[in-house]
């Protein structure tokens, strides 16, 4: 699914635009070892961490979207960066299970 | 191709750079056309201990050397070295603070990572004077 499709289906906050790829996977984690490791290129990574490494994971990793969730709101710098790289970052009020669920039931619509 | 040599300067206790010369490195590596899964083992292990360094060591230089059928990765040092490696070298095991962990790092997965992502992988450590690790990829 589109990023912008997403955006809409899931209703997310856009704190900044970027590329609007085609999302096919998703990775739910917030230990930046961990996500290196496993998110894939293209995925849609779920996360409460909002300081600016996430933008540095996001790029190596080649991240679809970052979304975080729980109202987390992103640091000014996070921000930035993510707008400078053009990955989108968005936001959500709810957990990444809650998320996840309402990803699953969108995708089998 | 005979050998390519590229050299980063790490900075210490910098976030906001923390990760470049990996980014760098990545998309160096994909512009001589490298294949992706090595890239992405290469980046992994390196972004590892670049972090390590700009956490721990208060940066450092990263030195990479691509040969035709070998990627080095140097990472080298002045800082205080790690005291005990075996125990550096466990899953979960980290001397990271708080608030390093609440930036997302900390989980004891650094050196672990590096290893498990490189072919091959040596830790030249003394306290005090740091500490240089190579690691090796095979292409």
């Amino acid at each position: 699914m589109k990023i912008t499709k997403l955006i809409e289906k899931l209703n997310l906050a856009v704190f900044n635009s970027g590329l609007d790829k085609e999302i096919e996977k998703f990775y739910i984690g917030d230990l930046l070892s961990r996500v290196m490791g496993k998110a894939e290129t293209n995925c849609g990574w779920l996360t409460i961490m909002s300081n600016v490494n996430v933008a540095a994971v996001a790029r190596l990793v080649e991240c679809g979207c970052v979304i975080l969730c729980e109202e987390v709101q992103p640091d000014e710098s996070l921000r930035e960066k993510m707008e400078s790289i053009n990955i989108y970052l968005l936001g959500t009020d709810l957990s990444a299970f809650e998320l996840a669920k309402k990803i699953v039931e969108s995708v089998n619509e | 191709m005979t050998e390519i040599v590229w050299r980063f300067d790490v900075e210490g206790n910098n976030f906001e750079l923390a990760g470049h010369a990996s980014q760098q490195t990545k998309s160096r590596l994909k512009q001589i056309g490298v294949n992706n899964d090595i890239i992405r083992k290469v980046i992994i292990a390196m972004y590892e201990g670049e972090i390590n360094m700009v956490i721990h060591a208060n940066g450092g230089v990263a030195t990479v050397t691509v040969q035709p059928n070998l990627i080095t990765v140097v990472l080298a040092d002045t800082g205080k070295g790690i005291e005990n490696v075996e125990l550096a070298m466990k899953e979960g095991y980290s001397t990271a603070t708080t608030e390093i962990r609440e930036l997302g790092f900390g989980a004891g997965m650094g050196l672990p990572n590096m290893k498990k992502y490189s072919d091959d992988m040596t830790i030249d450590t003394t306290v005090g004077e740091g500490t240089t690790i190579t690691m090796k990829f095979k292409i």
